[in-house]
C-alpha cells in the first residue's frame, strides 16, 4: 500500500464556506469543569479537577500513561461517569446527559473508524444521526473532505487507507457536526514522526479555521507546547500546573512539571544556604546556585531537585562562559555520548559522583572529553522535597 | 491499520458513586431490557437446573411417581446399575478408548499440524479442507457410511472399529487446534537450535515438543471430554461389549422392556459426574469458548 | 609467476537432479511434508473412502430395490411418504431451533458483552449442557418436563394450566432438546464474534450522537452479521442432525421421525445399506444447500477486520 501521503497544504476551500460554517458552529463562552473526578473502587483514576475552558480555546491534557489524562477525557465526553463534581456548559448541567446527547466532537486513539462503512458514510454518520435532510449531509461532508484533502478516497472503506488518511477521517468525522468542543485522544500517537509534525499543523490549521475548542490529550510534551493556547498537566490524576506554554515552559510549578517540559537535568541536592532570592545546594562535587520556585520554602540542610535544561548548561571557556559571580558554581564531568545533530553536539556526560548531566554545545566534543560545566543561576530552577518524576521515554 | 488501543477506561461500570445520584444515566441496573435478559437466562439456568437435578435426585431416590421429592433416599440404585448394566467394564471400555483416540489423535495430528505450520506448499489448500471437512460435516452424515464400511471389513462391533471412527473427528480437531499453537512458536528457534548443532531429532525433542506441550495438552483434554460424549459414532459402530457409557445410557433407556427408572438415572450420574470432573480438568487449561467453538472462519 | 586460474578438474555437479530438490523446497515441498503422510492417509481411509464408497453405494440398490435401477434406493425414500416425510419433520425442527437459539443469543451476549463478576463462571456453567451432551439432557427432560415432573407441577402450581402439559415424547421434548444443548453454543459463539468488535466503535457512535438502538443498528450488528450467520450455519446443522433426543424424548416412529433416524433405521435395522447411504447422501446435501444459501448471503457482507480481540 502507497505511504506516500500528499502533505503540502493546497489552497483553502473557499472563504464562504469556512465563514458559513464557523457561523453555525455552537460557540460557547465557557465549559465549567468543577471538581470531576473519577474512581474504581478504592483506586481514584482522577482526583478533583477545575478548570475553565472559554470558547476557542485549545486546551492540551499532558502527562505519561496513567495519570488519568484519558480518563479525564473520557469523563468529559461522557463514555464514563463521574464520581464526583459536574460539568457545566454556559450554566447548564450537561454530566448528566449521556454521550449521544452532548454533542462533543471526539478523535480517538485508534481512530475507531466504522470498517464496514466508506468514509462517506463514515463522515456522514454524525450527521445522519441528526437526521439532516440529505442534500445538507452531502453538501457538507463535501466540504469537509475537501477541507482535509480526501475527497478522491472517498469510496473507500478505512481498511484501504494509510494512517495518516485514517486519522484525517476521524477528524473529518468529528468535526463536520460542528460541535461545541472537539475531544482528542493523542490522535498522533499512532503515526511516523514526519506525519506527526504535519498532521499537528493540520490540526491547528482546522481549529482555528472552525474556531472550534479543543481539548486534546497528549504525552509529548513538544506536541502540547507547540499547539495549546493553555495546557493541564497531570500526575498520577492529580494535577501538577495549569498555564500557558510560556508560564509552563518558564515557571514549572514542581520538578515533575520541569522534567515534563524538557528540563532533562534534575539533580537531587542538598541546601547549603538561602538568601532571599537565591539557594545554594550542593552534593557530590556539584555545587550550583539557583533560583527557587515560586512560593516554595526552602530550609538549610533540607534535600531539593535542582532542574537544568540541557540548552541552559555551558561548558566553561567556550560558548562565552565564564565563572563570575552572576554564575552557578562550576562542575566537573566526563563526556560519554556525544550525538551529532547537524549544528549542536547533544552530549551525555558522567560527573565523579554519577550523576549524569545532559547539554548541548556547538563545541567539538569527543566522548571520554573532560568537561567544565556551569549554568547560569536564573537557569536552574530549585524544587523543595524529592518528587518521583514522570518517565517521559526520553533516555537517562 | 493500528489496533493497538491504549484503553484503560473500559465499558462503563455501573454507577458506584453514592456522591450524588445520576438520572438519565446508562446505569447497568435500571433499564428494563436488561431485566428482560437476565429474565431470560435465570429461566434457562433454572430449567437446565432443574434438568440435571431431577435426574440426580431420581438417582438416589427409592421411588419417586409424583410429587415434589421421592420418597425415601437410597444408595442402592447404584449398586443396581452397577451391575445391571455392567458399568465396570463400560467404564473401563470408556477410558480404554477414549485415551487411544487420544494418543493415536495426538500421534498422526501433531507432526501434521507442525507441517502444515511450517510449510506452505502447492495443494496446502487442498489439505486444509480436507482436515476441515470431517469437522464440519456432522457425524451422522458420514457416519452411516463409515459404520458400512467397518462392517463390510468385519471391523464393526469391535473397540478397534469405535476407534477408528472416533478418529474421524479427532485428528482434525488436534490438527486445527494445534496449527495456530505451532505457527505462533518462532520457526527462528529452530533455526538458532540447528547453529548450535543440534540434529532433527534433538530439534524436535528437546525444543518444539516442550513448547508444544501445553497446546498438545490442551488438545487432548479437548479431545478427550468430546469423545467420552460422542455419541452416533460410538452408538452406530459399537457392538455390546464395545459400549461407551454415553451409549449404554441411551441404551438402557431406549431398550425394550421394564428397566427401573431409578438405576438408568443412576447410570445417568455417573456419567455426568465423570464428565463433570473431566470439564473441570480441561477448564484448567482451556476456556469455555475453545470447548464449544469448531472452526471458525 | 603464479597462475591465475586453473580449470578445477572435478566434473560440474549435475545441475538436474539438485535444481529439483531446491525448486521443491523452495515452493515449500520437503521431507518435512511427510510429516503430513499419516494424518491425511488416515482421514482419506477414514473419511473420504468410506463417504465415497457410501455414495457409489447408494447407486447400488439392495433388497427390495434391487431392479430398480441406479436411483432406485433414492426414489425409493422419495417415493415412501412417510420416509419423505422425515425432510420436513427435520426442517420444522432444525429451523425453529435454530431461529430461536440464534435469536436469544444476540441479545442476551449483547447486554453481556462488558465484563462483570462472575461472567467466566456464567460461561463455564453455559458450557455444562454442550459437554454433557444430547442423551444426558434428553434422559433428564424426559423426567423434568414430564407429566408429573417439576416443571408441570410448578405450571399447576401456579394455577397457568389445570392439566399437565404434555411437553415429552413428541415435538417439544426434542425442541427443548436442541434448546438446551444449542443456546449455549451459540451464546457462546456469538459472544464470541461480538467481542471481536472493537468496543472503541460503539463509543464513537455515541459520541456522534446514536442512541443504543441506532449504534446496534448501525455498528455493532453489520459487523456481527456475517459471525451471526456462521453460527446459524452451525447450530443448523447440530440441530438438523438431531438423533438420540428425537428418538428418547421424542416421538420417534411419528411427530420427529427425522431424517438421520430415517437413515439409521434403514442402515442398521433393516440392513439396508444402500438406502441408508442414499439417505445420509441426502441429509448432507440438504445441508450444504441451507449452508450455501446463508454463506452466499455472507459473502455480501463487510467481512474484515473489526479490530477487537476476536
Amino acid at each position: 500500500m502507497s505511504t506516500v501521503t500528499d502533505t503540502t497544504l493546497t489552497p483553502q476551500p473557499s472563504g464562504g464556506t469556512r465563514a458559513a460554517a464557523r457561523d453555525r458552529a455552537g460557540h460557547f463562552s465557557e465549559l465549567r469543569l468543577s471538581g470531576i473526578s473519577r474512581a474504581y473502587g478504592a483506586h481514584v483514576a482522577l482526583h478533583p479537577l477545575d478548570l475553565t475552558i472559554r470558547g476557542g480555546e485549545f486546551i492540551a491534557l499532558l502527562g505519561p500513561s496513567g495519570c488519568g489524562k484519558t480518563t479525564a477525557l473520557n469523563s468529559i465526553a461522557g463514555l464514563l461517569p463521574l464520581t464526583a463534581g459536574s460539568i457545566e456548559l454556559d450554566g447548564r448541567r450537561i454530566d448528566t446527559l449521556p454521550p449521544e446527547r452532548r454533542g462533543f466532537g471526539m478523535v480517538f486513539q485508534n481512530y475507531a473508524l466504522f470498517p464496514h462503512l466508506t468514509v462517506r458514510a463514515n463522515v456522514a454518520f454524525g450527521l445522519k444521526m441528526q437526521k439532516r435532510p440529505k442534500a445538507e449531509i452531502k453538501q457538507r461532508v463535501e466540504d469537509v473532505l475537501k477541507l482535509v484533502r480526501l475527497t478522491e478516497h472517498a469510496h473507500k472503506h478505512p481498511g484501504q487507507l494509510s494512517g495518516g488518511q485514517q486519522q484525517r477521517v476521524a477528524i473529518a468525522r468529528a468535526i463536520v457536526l460542528e460541535p461545541p468542543l472537539v475531544l482528542m485522544d493523542e490522535p498522533l500517537s499512532n503515526l511516523d514522526a514526519a506525519l506527526r509534525l504535519d498532521m499537528r499543523a493540520e490540526i491547528r490549521r482546522i481549529h482555528q479555521e472552525f474556531g472550534l475548542t479543543t481539548l486534546y490529550v497528549t504525552h509529548d510534551q513538544e506536541e502540547a507546547l507547540s499547539l495549546a493556547d493553555r495546557l493541564v498537566v497531570l500526575d498520577s490524576g492529580h494535577v501538577a500546573q495549569i498555564g500557558t506554554p510560556a508560564e509552563l515552559y518558564e515557571s514549572p510549578a514542581s520538578a515533575y512539571v520541569a522534567a515534563f517540559m524538557g528540563y532533562r537535568n534534575i539533580l537531587t541536592l542538598t541546601v547549603d544556604s538561602v538568601t532571599a532570592d537565591a539557594v545554594r545546594a550542593s552534593r557530590g562535587g556539584i555545587s550550583l546556585l539557583g533560583k527557587p520556585s515560586a512560593g516554595a520554602s526552602v530550609a538549610e540542610g533540607s534535600e531539593v531537585q535542582a532542574a537544568i535544561r540541557p540548552e541552559d548548561v555551558r561548558i566553561v571557556g567556550g560558548d562565552g562562559a565564564d565563572t563570575t559571580a552572576g554564575h552557578s558554581g562550576v562542575f566537573d564531568a566526563v563526556a560519554e555520548i556525544v550525538e551529532y545533530h547537524g549544528r549542536t553536539f547533544h552530549i551525555d556526560a558522567l560527573t565523579a559522583a554519577g550523576d549524569r548531566v545532559h547539554l548541548r554545545t556547538d563545541q567539538r566534543v569527543a566522548p571520554g572529553d573532560p568537561l567544565r560545566l556551569t549554568a547560569a543561576a536564573e537557569r536552574v530552577l530549585v524544587f523543595p522535597g524529592i518528587a518521583p518524576l514522570p518517565e517521559t521515554g526520553a533516555d537517562e | 491499520m493500528s489496533t493497538a488501543i491504549v484503553d484503560p477506561t473500559a465499558a462503563p461500570a455501573p454507577s458506584t458513586g453514592p456522591q450524588r445520584a445520576l438520572p438519565h444515566r446508562r446505569s447497568v441496573a435500571l433499564r428494563p431490557g436488561t431485566w428482560l435478559v437476565w429474565a431470560v437466562v435465570a429461566f434457562f439456568l433454572i430449567n437446565l437446573f432443574g434438568v440435571i437435578a431431577t435426574v440426580v435426585l431420581d438417582s438416589f431416590g427409592r421411588t419417586w411417581f409424583a410429587g415434589w421429592l421421592p420418597k425415601g433416599y437410597t444408595g442402592s440404585n447404584y449398586s443396581d446399575a452397577w451391575s445391571e448394566f455392567s458399568l465396570g467394564q463400560v467404564m473401563t471400555v470408556t477410558f480404554e478408548l477414549s485415551f487411544l483416540v487420544v494418543v493415536v489423535s495426538l500421534l498422526l495430528g501433531v507432526p501434521a499440524a507442525y507441517a502444515l505450520a511450517r510449510r506452505d506448499f502447492p495443494g496446502k489448500k487442498a489439505v486444509m479442507l480436507l482436515f476441515v471437512l470431517p469437522i464440519l460435516v456432522p457425524p451422522i452424515a458420514y457416519g452411516i457410511p463409515l459404520a458400512t464400511v467397518l462392517y463390510k471389513f468385519h471391523l464393526a462391533g469391535s473397540l478397534t472399529g469405535v476407534l477408528l471412527a472416533n478418529l474421524v473427528p479427532s485428528i482434525p480437531f488436534v490438527v486445527y487446534t494445534m496449527t495456530p499453537f505451532i505457527e505462533q512458536v518462532d520457526p527462528r528457534l529452530e533455526a538458532a537450535a540447528r547453529m548450535c548443532g543440534a540434529p532433527t531429532r534433538a530439534v524436535l525433542g528437546r525444543i518444539i515438543a516442550p513448547l508444544l506441550l501445553p497446546g498438545m495438552l490442551a488438545a487432548a483434554i479437548l479431545v478427550l471430554v468430546r469423545t467420552f460424549g460422542m455419541f452416533e459414532l460410538t452408538f452406530l459402530t459399537a457392538g455390546p461389549t464395545s459400549q461407551t457409557l454415553v451409549v449404554s445410557l441411551f441404551s438402557a433407556v431406549f431398550s425394550a422392556g421394564i428397566r427401573s427408572a431409578q438405576s438408568i438415572d443412576a447410570m445417568a450420574v455417573v456419567y455426568t459426574g465423570s464428565m463433570l470432573v473431566l470439564l473441570v480438568l480441561a477448564l484448567r487449561f482451556v476456556n469455555p469458548t475453545q470447548l464449544v467453538a469448531r472452526t471458525r472462519d | 609467476m603464479s597462475t591465475l586460474t586453473t580449470e578445477p578438474s572435478v566434473a560440474p555437479p549435475e545441475p538436474t537432479r539438485t535444481a529439483l530438490r531446491h525448486r521443491m523446497a523452495e515452493r515449500g515441498v520437503d521431507r518435512t511434508l511427510l510429516l503430513l503422510l499419516p494424518g491425511v492417509v488416515a482421514v482419506i481411509a477414514l473419511f473420504v473412502y468410506p463417504f465415497v464408497y457410501g455414495l457409489q453405494l447408494s447407486f447400488q440398490p439392495q433388497g427390495v430395490n434391487a431392479h430398480g435401477g441406479v436411483f432406485a434406493s433414492y426414489s425409493a425414500f422419495f417415493h415412501d411418504k412417510f420416509a419423505r416425510g422425515s425432510i420436513g419433520t427435520t426442517f420444522y425442527l432444525a429451523i425453529p431451533a435454530s431461529l430461536i437459539n440464534v435469536g436469544f443469543a444476540v441479545p442476551i451476549s449483547y447486554r453481556m458483552r462488558s465484563d462483570f463478576r462472575g461472567k467466566r463462571l456464567l460461561l463455564t456453567i453455559l458450557v455444562v449442557p454442550i459437554t454433557l451432551g444430547t442423551v444426558l439432557t434428553a434422559e433428564g427432560i424426559i423426567e423434568y418436563f414430564g407429566p408429573v415432573g417439576w416443571f408441570n407441577s410448578t405450571i399447576q402450581w401456579l394455577h397457568l394450566s389445570n392439566h399437565p402439559l404434555t411437553l415429552t415424547n413428541n415435538y417439544w421434548g426434542v425442541l427443548f432438546s436442541l434448546i438446551i444443548s444449542g443456546f449455549p453454543f451459540a451464546f457462546l459463539l456469538t459472544h464470541s464474534y461480538l467481542s471481536g468488535i472493537h468496543p472503541s466503535l460503539e463509543k464513537a457512535a455515541a459520541t456522534l450522537g446514536a442512541g443504543w438502538w441506532q449504534r446496534f443498528r448501525h455498528v455493532t450488528f453489520p459487523l456481527l452479521l456475517p459471525g451471526l450467520l456462521t453460527t446459524f450455519c452451525l447450530t443448523f446443522v447440530l440441530a438438523f442432525t438431531v438423533f438420540p433426543s428425537a428418538m428418547m424424548v421424542g416421538d420417534p416412529d411419528g411427530k420427529t421421525h427425522v431424517i438421520s433416524i430415517e437413515a439409521y433405521e434403514q442402515a442398521l435395522q433393516k440392513f439396508n445399506y444402500s438406502q441408508g447411504c442414499a439417505i445420509a447422501m441426502v441429509m448432507t446435501a440438504l445441508m450444504f444447500a441451507v449452508i450455501g444459501v446463508a454463506m452466499a448471503l455472507r459473502s455480501r457482507l463487510y467481512t474484515g477486520s473489526t479490530g477487537g480481540k476476536g
